[in-house]
């Protein structure tokens, strides 16, 4: 495991990159828990300072010290797309290999629902349920709706994969040397499909993130705690661009685009790590 | 040919079993709504003036039955069912008393255009781009524009929908800050108001551009790379087959096929993507419409809207599926 | 008799570097020979011997982590003299198809599954036969009919037609531009023992009728016993022995191919197969002296410290065997 770590930081400059970037905003994250204030207390300081010594964030129109908001964001927004990412993981593990393996009825029943939720726009559907639940939508509500909608792309990989293992010869092999078929499952086979879990699980919580930054942006989403959505969302409320309070747009995004590269860059290098033809390649590149 | 209508008929009854069971969800969603449609339409028409108690009582009865909510659920249902089938999802909340489906129309073509101009250009340009990348993996402006791409690519629609429009709309004003066209212009086939739409359309299609092209782009570099070192691919060069009909015919005309269920997969996505993109530039499509029919609690425009775009989107796949057998020779169609 | 092919002291090795360890693979190790006018030469070796590696060079489909480390290697065509790697690709790239051409090994794959053949055709052989799209298509459906194939199939993909029938599309396509030289990669391997057969003899007709060489590479002696005039013998990257058909099989020279002879079956020979001790020696790190000396029943202490060298031992032939006067007594003895 290590050495795989060590291996891809030395060799696959993506990885690098992404792991410094992610890093660097996770251990941002972190910091909230040391953090001095309450995030949903409002005009605790003067607003509108902008970023310097004492403040590096700078203050925005509701009176919030911004360093200390985007430590709140970073971590519920992180939170938020590791919850949806483990639940949905679940969820498109157990669709995907109960229909890979039971096959027949079962498989085509699974695959007609799966066929509706990959053709469902997410969007649309989300708003509808804000637009029922309001402020019952709390944020575990809709991480666990965001889950719900989002296993069908990977259920479906998750049940290819599966299909080609079963017709593999060793899995005939485990067979007729009497090896029961749920431990065939476990011990031959999810070894081969965690790694895709875990590199889908971080394409996940960059579309989970996505979305919930595309709610909150709106205010479809609990207002009242700090993401990367809902900071847009309150600096927007306020005019921020148009009052000239630049920094208060300025560094959610530079946040949420450090985050959203950082996963994304670990998910295409893990994703090629997998992958054998493609790490052949760059060998062959004489890289 | 009779087996290709065969296939598109099973795959129509797919289309109607997806439409169906996305709007059949849509409408008990909406309606386990707190609001309730009659009352919220009283409150909206008597606002700002005194009326007469009775007057209030006898709109009362005629909304219940305008929307049908006097019944049992599943009546409701049924009901619901059978005006939907000819186009009518009650009349509006927000803009009383026109019809939802009305306010849907009007907004339709404006996103169906977006959806439709990015969704071909994007696809078309990243396969085209992404195969010559992955062919030629050493060319330089090719890698450039690959990491380029990479970098944009994870960027939720609404960062970079704002991005471009703070960049160029305020700090560099050189485009529209946002609606469909030039406010005071009269729709109409007109080549002021034409251009004004084009005008108007360049930065929300720019922005889905940019986050689009990259899907296609980094997929297809990744598809060719693999595609060239299939057996067909070597055997071609080895006969000296000239490349740029190797790169199209070979490589490319090969990976279409992946990229096509790619482009069916994705569709639902980009859908979402352009109604976010929409609300930033106040583009006049189903995404601003949503909006503000959420934002002014209109239920039954709420419920129009989401219907539509499961619709929309699900007839945007089915479109894509009927492609795929002219595409590849190899899938049988049954 | 003038040579199609002259190999003279070629090295090509795959120089990889991956993870910071960096890896040489020998696949093609000091190797000289010679291809003939009008003649099938077989290249017989086990898979990983480097039979692969040396035909990729032959038809110049080399990719970078492969290159000629050291040696030379010429073509003459007749009216053209080339040397593959010292000339422009695109020179090489305008001899294609027209001078020399490669039937592929795995006949369902190389085929572009959504194509139609015709258009492969087009693809492939319009431009080196230099003739016009309405001549052009007579000549080919000609051309098919001396390989017992339709006219129809230029109509139809791939995958509708059967794995013996790609395999003859592909010698087609490799064959219809009248080639002075045609490689030959285990074009049979993947087929079913009369469609084999069927598909040798055809290449063999079609070979005496053009007056082209054959480089066929399989690992099936009883195919080389079949088709060819000459073998090569190639053992871990290098030749081994190399000589006329006939007598190589008669009285092998080298244990090497001694034990490739005896592996096939006869009719009516009861005798045991013995297989070969151990694994092909990786070419990465390949054994000192004689690199089939960890598994050679004969072998002595010199083998291993000394190569030998590949010697001419009359009769066309040449062997790389410090034991070459002697292997047969030598090897029943260690029976």
């Amino acid at each position: 495991m290590f050495k795989v770590f060590s291996d891809l930081m030395r060799y696959n400059i993506e990885f690098a990159i992404g792991f410094f970037l992610f890093l660097f905003v996770f251990i941002f994250g972190a910091l909230s828990f040391f953090s001095p204030v309450d995030p949903t207390q409002i005009y605790m300081l003067v607003p509108d300072i902008k970023p310097n010594a004492q403040y590096w964030f700078g203050t925005n129109s509701r009176g919030q010290d911004l360093f200390w908001q985007m430590t709140f964001a970073v971590r519920n927004s992180l939170l938020f797309g590791f919850t949806v990412a483990m639940m949905s993981r679940v969820l498109s593990l157990v669709i995907g290999l109960v229909s890979g393996y039971a096959g027949g009825w079962a498989d085509r029943i699974l695959m007609f629902v799966n066929d509706i939720f990959v053709s469902i726009p997410v969007f649309p559907i989300l708003v509808l349920f804000f637009f029922v639940l309001r402020d019952d939508l709390t944020t575990l509500n809709l991480a666990i709706l965001v889950a719900l909608l989002g296993w069908a792309f990977d259920a479906r990989l998750i049940r290819s994969m599966m299909l080609s293992l079963k017709h593999r010869e060793f899995t005939q092999h485990a067979i007729f040397s009497g090896m029961p078929m749920h431990k065939i499952v476990l011990k031959e086979h999810l070894p081969y499909i965690m790694p895709i879990v875990f590199s889908t699980a971080l394409a996940n919580m960059i579309w989970s993130i996505g979305i919930e930054v595309t709610l909150a942006v709106l205010g479809f989403a609990n207002i009242s705690i700090p993401t990367f959505g809902t900071m847009l969302y309150w600096a927007n409320n306020h005019s921020a661009m148009i009052a000239g309070i630049w920094w208060w747009i300025l560094i959610p995004v530079v946040f949420i685009a450090m985050t959203f590269l950082g996963l994304y860059l670990l998910s295409v290098s893990l994703n090629e790590y997998i992958d054998p033809r493609q790490r052949l390649r760059r060998m062959g590149g004489g890289s | 040919m009779i087996n290709y209508l065969l296939f598109a008929a099973k795959r129509f009854l797919q289309l109607v079993a997806v439409v169906f069971s996305g709007v059949s969800v849509a409408f008990f969603v909406s309606h386990l709504s707190p609001i309730d449609p009659v009352e919220a339409a009283i409150r909206r028409s008597t606002r700002n003036s005194n009326v007469n108690p009775e007057a209030v009582e006898k709109m009362r009865e005629t909304l219940t039955a305008l929307y049908g909510v006097d019944v049992p659920m599943w009546q409701q249902f049924t009901n619901f069912w059978s005006k939907v089938v000819v186009g009518d999802f009650g009349p509006s909340l927000l803009s009383f008393p026109t019809p939802t489906m009305d306010l849907v129309l009007r907004a339709l073509p404006w996103t169906v255009g977006l959806l439709l101009v990015t969704v071909l250009g994007t696809w078309c340009i990243g396969n085209f781009l992404g195969a010559f990348a992955g062919y030629f993996q050493n060319n330089k402006y090719l890698k450039a524009f690959g990491i380029v791409t990479m970098s944009i690519q994870p960027i939720p629609y609404y960062i970079v929908a704002f991005l471009t429009l703070i960049l160029l709309a305020f700090i560099w004003p050189i485009l529209p800050l946002g609606g469909g066209y030039a406010i005071g212009l009269v729709q109409e086939w007109s080549w002021v108001f034409v251009l004004s739409v084009m005008k108007h359309a360049i930065l929300p299609i720019l922005s889905l551009i940019l986050v689009g092209l990259g899907l296609w782009f980094l997929g297809m570099r990744a598809l060719v790379s693999n595609i060239i070192s299939e057996d067909y691919v070597v055997f071609a060069e080895l006969a000296g087959v000239s490349k740029p009909k190797i790169v199209i015919s070979y490589v490319m005309r090969n990976a279409l096929v992946p990229q096509l269920t790619a482009l069916a997969m994705a569709i639902g996505g980009i859908f979402s993507g352009t109604i976010i993109t929409e609300q930033v530039f106040s583009y006049p499509g189903l995404g601003s419409l949503l909006v503000r029919a959420v934002n002014s609690g209109d239920y039954t425009l709420v419920l129009a809207v989401s219907s539509v775009a499961v619709a929309a989107v699900a007839v945007a796949i089915f479109i894509v599926d009927l492609l795929h057998p002219l595409l590849d020779p190899r899938i049988k169609v049954e | 008799m003038s040579d199609v092919l002259t190999v003279n002291k070629l090295k090509a090795y795959y120089i990889m570097n991956y993870f910071g360890t960096k890896r040489e693979v020998r696949a093609v190790d000091n190797v000289s020979l010679t291809i003939r006018k009008n003649e099938i030469y077989g290249i017989a070796g086990e898979s990983s011997s480097g039979k692969t590696s040396l035909i990729k060079v032959f038809a110049a489909a080399m990719r970078p982590p492969f290159e000629i480390v050291d040696g030379d290697i010429k073509f003459d065509f007749g009216d053209v003299k080339i040397d593959p790697y010292a000339e422009d690709k695109s020179k090489v790239d305008a001899l294609r198809w027209s001078h020399f051409s490669y039937i592929m090994q795995g006949s369902m794959s190389v085929l572009n599954p959504v194509r139609k053949i015709g258009k492969t055709f087009e693809d492939f052989a319009l431009k080196p036969m230099g003739v016009s799209k309405a001549e052009f298509i007579p000549l080919v459906i000609e051309h098919l009919k001396k390989l017992k194939l339709s006219p129809d199939i230029l109509n139809s993909y791939p995958h509708e037609l059967s794995g013996g029938m790609c395999q003859r599309v592909t010698i087609a396509l490799a064959t219809v531009c009248r080639p002075k030289f045609i490689i030959a990669d285990e074009p049979t391997t993947a087929l079913d023992v009369v469609v084999q057969k069927e598909v040798l003899s055809m290449i063999r007709g079609i070979q005496q009728e053009m007056g082209s060489s054959v480089v066929f590479v399989t690992h099936d002696m009883s195919v080389h016993a079949n088709i060819t005039d000459r073998i090569g013998i190639f053992y871990a990257g290098r030749l081994v022995e190399e000589g006329p058909t006939k007598l190589m099989f008669e009285q092998p020279k080298h244990p090497y191919t001694y034990h490739l002879v005896s592996s096939i079956p006869r009719i009516g020979d009861t005798q045991r197969r013995t297989s070969l001790e151990g694994k092909p020696p990786s070419l990465a790190t390949p054994p000192n002296g004689c690199r089939f000396h960890p598994r050679c029943p004969i072998a002595t202490d010199k083998c291993s410290q000394e190569n030998p060298e590949l010697v001419d031992v009359g009769e066309g032939r040449r062997v790389a065997c410090f034991h070459s006067d002697k292997v047969k007594p030598l090897l029943e003895a260690a029976q």
